[in-house]
């Protein structure tokens, strides 16, 4: 099992389309690829950076306190974030708006963090987390790209579907802008992985 | 005993430390973040004057701003005054949505004219109020004889993206354009949101389709809002 910390997450038992965790902002930020970035980028570092501080202080973390301590971390990493977001790339944190705040929610980092980093060495928790991370990061993407091609006609920021196809009458589909579009993708996604890697329903 | 102790100095060392280092991010970042909300504020004035902000970077907006927009504040009488616009504090009407501008306990109205080659092209007024689920936030920009709308934009709201968001759909602002807000008697009517496709005339807009409430609350603070600065349209 070692030996996949990284790689397991990624497709096998990918956080969001193995696990259905995180599924809240992979709605809610996947309108477009730019948003999907900053986001992915967002949690990639808090998520890699929380896992290995709480590794680091696991042997000391009173265990009675030791989701509050998990909490801490991962709030402050995540404050500083959106601290730095509002400072470089002001636009982008507006779009984003509550959702940077709302990855102290993100059950994937409290799991990683519970289930992981509490019994793991500092090493091999950032590979977990760099693991988790871009496996999470993978599915937003993905549906992001979805989502902006048929929603909206553009691969971040730039059209891609050529104006005669306009003109010979296809329209964009405004409902992969809305919510139910990225449950279908997410659902088409989670269905196209269990076909690959099997279903393990235990 | 012991170790509850321990538990304590561990958490609390923890907050110290997680607060330090926040505030110290908090304390260098500062300046640049009022400088973001400050060039944005500059943006949405310049998008409902006509511009085309999107592929302006923060200098250029500062810039343009500086060349040509001109910051007034008015007393509710309609006179100008000699105070800058970033001095008033603003208030939200929990109720409304209405903003309302204070400097030393009196209260006064902001206003931006756009100017170019000289000539006063439009005023520029903040409007803002309830929809469904939240306040919306916008600027509408009149024609230099303050009878007809030359303009609308929102830059924050919370409605319902599809629906009630739609507000921003640039085709809905589009019919704002060279609609009245004076009738024959220049009274001022302000332009009403309808319902869609029931629009005529120079004073109706069709509404959102499944944003009833939204385009309700739009006509509403629309009206009041213009109301506001009846003193200094000198119709």
């Amino acid at each position: 099992m070692n030996k996949n910390i990284f790689s397991d997450p990624l497709i096998t038992n990918n956080p969001i389309t193995k696990q259905i965790l995180g599924i809240c902002s992979a709605l809610a930020v996947t309108v477009k690829l730019e948003t999907a970035f900053v986001m992915s980028l967002s949690v990639i570092f808090v998520l890699t950076l929380s896992n290995f501080i709480i590794s680091i202080l696991r042997e000391m973390i009173p265990s009675k306190v030791r989701i509050i301590v998990q909490l801490t971390v991962i709030a402050s990493l995540v404050i500083f974030v959106d601290e730095v977001l509002k400072a470089q790339m002001y636009d982008i944190s507006k779009q984003l708006s509550v959702f940077v705040g709302l990855i102290i929610t993100n059950c994937i980092i409290m799991g990683r963090a519970e289930a992981f980093a509490m019994q793991n060495s500092p090493i091999q928790a950032i590979k977990d987390g760099l693991g988790n991370a871009f496996g999470y990061s993978a599915i937003l993407v993905l549906v992001a790209f979805f989502r902006e091609v048929i929603g909206s006609g553009k691969v971040y920021g730039i059209t891609v579907v050529p104006d005669q196809i306009y003109a010979l009458g296809y329209a964009d589909n405004g409902l992969m802008l809305l919510a139910p579009g990225a449950f279908f993708v997410l659902g088409l996604l989670a269905w196209f992985q269990n076909t690959i890697t099997g279903s393990v329903e235990e | 005993m012991k170790e509850n102790l321990k538990t304590y100095q561990f958490v609390l060392t923890l907050a110290v430390v997680c607060a330090f280092l926040l505030s110290l991010t908090n304390s260098n970042l500062k300046e640049k973040q009022l400088y973001n909300i400050e060039v944005d504020r500059q943006k949405n004035v310049l998008k409902c004057a006509g511009f085309d902000v999107a592929t302006l970077s923060s200098e250029e907006i500062v810039e343009y701003y500086n060349l040509s927009i001109v910051e007034k504040v008015l007393s509710l009488n309609g006179d100008e005054l000699d105070i800058k616009i970033n001095d008033l504090n603003v208030l939200e009407n929990k109720v409304t949505g209405q903003l309302n501008y204070y400097y030393e306990n009196d209260e006064y109205l902001p206003l931006y004219v756009y100017e170019s080659g000289g000539m006063i092209q439009n005023y520029i007024l903040p409007i803002s109020g309830k929809g469904l689920w939240s306040t919306l936030f916008g600027f509408v920009s009149l024609s230099d004889d303050f009878k007809l709308v030359k303009g609308i934009t929102f830059f924050q709201h919370a409605e319902t993206p599809g629906l009630g968001g739609e507000v921003d759909n640039p085709n809905f602002q589009k019919q704002f354009i060279d609609k009245k807000i004076f009738d024959e008697n220049n009274d001022l009517v302000s332009v009403k949101v309808v319902k869609p496709g029931m629009a005529k005339g120079d004073y109706q807009v069709d509404g959102l389709s499944g944003a009833t409430i939204t385009s309700n609350g739009l006509s509403n603070f629309l009206k009041e809002d213009l109301n506001r600065y009846k003193n200094f349209f000198k119709i």
